[in-house]
């Protein structure tokens, strides 16, 4: 039973990333990341269940307090990307690169 | 006491004349010529006349001066002392190195009047009777080898005077570079004579008193090597072709550096070293004929010359020979007597050739100038009397010094040197009066363009009466004389039999074949175009192709080498290389850069790929570990 809760958990991670890296827009980025985080959650809520564990659950809970409040973050920042640029396209927002060439 | 100020005076006098005159110079004020020329003249002047009281007391009461100043060098129980000390030897040196110095200062005064550079002239002037007097006074070989680079610095300076003509420069350059081969010399010779008594001390005296410790071919490669560098300095075969080409310099500077004091510094080294040389007797007879050979050399040269100071120059490198063959046979004396009375003959021709050059607008061709006698009297009269002295006709002083030489040469028994001697003597007294005539007794085509400075008249009639009777300081026996400097000096002379009767023989012999060799050049050139037909090609014209051929072998090759050296290994190897590294760097740069390109979601892949590479490294890691 672990090992298709894990499988799960591997492909919502995979998803996860790839939707990280290859989508422009800012808000499914985020989508994205929530989805790592449930995949983390995931795995650790099968394992904990295994091995009779609740520190799992313990952990896995924190985490979900820990997004719930980042998602209330991430929408007060893409109400102020969205001000700054007009747009949520995150090829936009390259700052941290040298901007002379 | 008092004596050692004396000598300290006698030294920093020029140095302080010229510091200040250096301060007043770079510090852009409008300053007068009046000021430089009182700073230059009270500068020398002190200083002369000291060095006029210093070999009076050293002539007459053989009082020795001795200034300790302070330590130079204290390595271990090796000690160099900045010591001046005038012996008879200095004392005679001072005698004339100084009032003729003085007296060329108050002549370039005249000669530099208006000079835009007055001021860097007489810096450079004041300083180098200060190097002069080092070089003469020190008390060992350091110090006096410290005075000698100082000469040739200023030789260096003063023959690129006018340096907004490149030739100049390049002259100042080859004297610089040639007198370095013979400083190399004179080094090496140094350096040979520390390693092997350097632990007695370094001084003159202890250096002659340890000379019995050093072997024989030693002491002989020492010798050579010091005459090396009297063979630099004092300009001759095979390193003399820096002098003739030091005459770009202002005609003072020739006059002074070039002719009376700074290329006799060789003579004076070899003189100070006697005893080394009265023991390497093959070196000796070698410095007799190079001596000889350049006399002859330089003389045959001279007579095809048309420049009124490379004839000069050509004729100073001759009566240089000539004083080196008198100290090669060991009369060591006679050729300083030779160069007491020539520092005056000499000064005079060139004081009078540099009053010619500034009365007729900076002509130097005596085909330019000819039959100027009308216009510049004095001067005829002056330049007449310095031809007939350098001619050795009786009674002028090189008369007596000249035939000293002739005699000793006859007397010790090379012959063969004898007449090399003889021969140049009447070379001399060719070219001498080729020029005279040339200039002087000829139908006139040139007119002044500025009448003669007083400031330039009064040395060149005090340097003609000393050349007139500097004569009598040595007056052989046969004269009633009795060798008085000879005496004064007390050099470690060899003494040659010689009856009067030979001697009176020798002198009439020569004097009769000067008067025909006058004769000659009367008839040849007076009031005659010959000049103008003799051509400009020729083996004598072209100074024997010497200076060709060291183009040729040294000038060429090292110059080939360094074009090699500069375009091919450091233009091509090495700045090619370096540059196609750099280039490559920035290619480098500008492919990370596209990774570095400040999205965040690229950053993310790259921190992905990271961590699959590590969980790959781990998960191999485990393998093999199981």
């Amino acid at each position: 039973m672990l090992k298709a809760y894990m499988i799960l958990s591997i492909i919502l991670f995979s998803i996860g990333v790839i939707g990280l890296i290859s989508r422009r827009n800012i808000i499914v980025i985020y989508m994205s990341i929530e989805l790592l985080l449930n995949a983390v959650n995931l795995s650790l809520i099968a394992i904990s269940g295994d091995i009779g564990n609740a520190s799992g659950h313990v952990m896995s809970l924190m985490i979900i307090a820990i997004a719930a409040s980042e998602a209330a973050l991430f929408m007060s920042l893409f109400v102020v990307l969205f001000r700054k640029k007009g747009s949520l396209d995150a090829n936009i927002f390259d700052i941290l690169g040298n901007k002379d060439d | 006491m008092t004596n050692n100020i004396l000598l300290n005076i006698l030294l920093l006098a020029p140095l302080t004349s010229a510091l200040l005159i250096f301060l007043l110079n770079i510090s852009r004020r409008y300053t007068k010529q009046t000021l430089y020329t009182l700073l230059a003249l009270s500068g020398s002047g002190l200083s002369a006349m000291i060095a006029l009281y210093i070999s009076y007391t050293s002539y007459f009461e053989q009082k020795l001066f001795v200034s300790n100043l302070f330590t130079w060098l204290n390595i271990g129980d090796f000690t160099i002392e900045v010591t001046l000390k005038a012996d008879a030897l200095s004392s005679f040196m001072l005698l004339f190195v100084a009032p003729v110095s003085f007296l060329i200062h108050i002549y370039a005064t005249g000669y530099m009047d208006k000079d835009k550079s007055y001021g860097r002239f007489f810096t450079y002037f004041n300083l180098f009777i200060f190097f002069m007097f080092l070089l003469v006074l020190a008390d060992n070989p350091i110090i006096m080898f410290v005075g000698w680079e100082g000469v040739g610095l200023i030789s260096y300076l003063l023959i690129g005077f006018y340096f907004d003509d490149i030739q100049n420069t390049y002259a100042g350059n080859k004297a610089f570079i040639v007198n370095r081969v013979g400083d190399f010399g004179f080094l090496s010779a140094l350096m040979l004579l520390f390693v092997e008594i350097g632990h007695g001390g370094f001084s003159y005296d202890a250096i002659f008193f340890n000379l019995s410790l050093i072997d024989t071919p030693m002491l002989s490669l020492i010798a050579l090597l010091l005459f090396v560098g009297a063979m630099g300095k004092s300009a001759q075969l095979p390193l003399f072709v820096w002098l003739p080409d030091a005459m770009a310099g202002p005609t003072p500077v020739s006059a002074l550096i070039h002719a009376a004091t700074m290329v006799t510094a060789g003579i004076y080294m070899v003189a100070r070293f006697a005893p080394l040389y009265n023991i390497a007797s093959d070196v000796s007879l070698f410095i007799a004929y190079i001596g000889g050979l350049s006399a002859l050399f330089a003389a045959i040269v001279a007579t095809r010359q048309y420049d009124i100071k490379k004839i000069l120059a050509y004729s100073t490198i001759s009566q240089l020979g000539f004083m080196f063959m008198a100290l090669g046979v060991g009369a060591y004396s006679t050729a300083l007597f030779h160069m007491f009375t020539h520092a005056f003959f000499k000064g005079l021709l060139f004081m009078g050739a540099g009053a010619i050059i500034v009365a007729f607008g900076h002509k130097q061709d005596i085909r330019e100038l000819r039959g100027i006698r009308r216009s510049v009297p004095t001067i005829f009269i002056m330049m007449l009397i310095g031809s007939l002295t350098i001619s050795a006709i009786p009674p002028l002083s090189a008369f007596f010094s000249k035939d000293a030489i002739m005699g000793i040469l006859y007397a010790s028994d090379h012959l063969d040197l004898f007449f090399i001697a003889l021969l140049s003597s009447l070379f001399t007294v060719f070219y001498m009066f080729r020029m005279i005539f040339v200039l002087f007794f000829s139908e006139n085509t040139t007119e002044p363009s500025k009448n003669s400075v007083k400031s330039m008249n009064y040395p060149m009639a005090i340097l003609t009466l000393l050349s007139v009777f500097a004569g009598m300081l040595n007056l052989p026996e046969i004269f009633g004389g009795n060798l008085m400097m000879s005496s004064w000096l007390d050099l470690a002379d060899k003494h040659f039999v010689f009856s009067h009767a030979n001697e009176i023989f020798l002198m009439s012999v020569n004097t009769i074949l000067i008067c025909f060799i006058l004769y000659y050049a009367y008839k040849r050139y007076a009031y005659k175009d010959t000049i103008l037909k003799e051509s400009t090609t020729g083996l004598v014209a072209n100074k024997f192709y010497i200076d060709a051929l060291y183009q040729l072998i040294i000038v060429k090759p090292l110059y080939a080498l360094s074009f090699f050296f500069d375009r091919k290994i450091s233009h091509d190897l090495i700045d090619t290389s370096i540059n196609s590294m750099a280039l490559n760097y920035k290619k480098l740069g500008k492919l990370f850069a596209f990774f570095e390109n400040g999205n965040v979601r690229f950053y993310a892949l790259y921190m992905l790929i990271g961590l699959v590479l590590g969980f790959i490294y781990l998960f191999l890691l485990l393998k093999a570990m199981l």
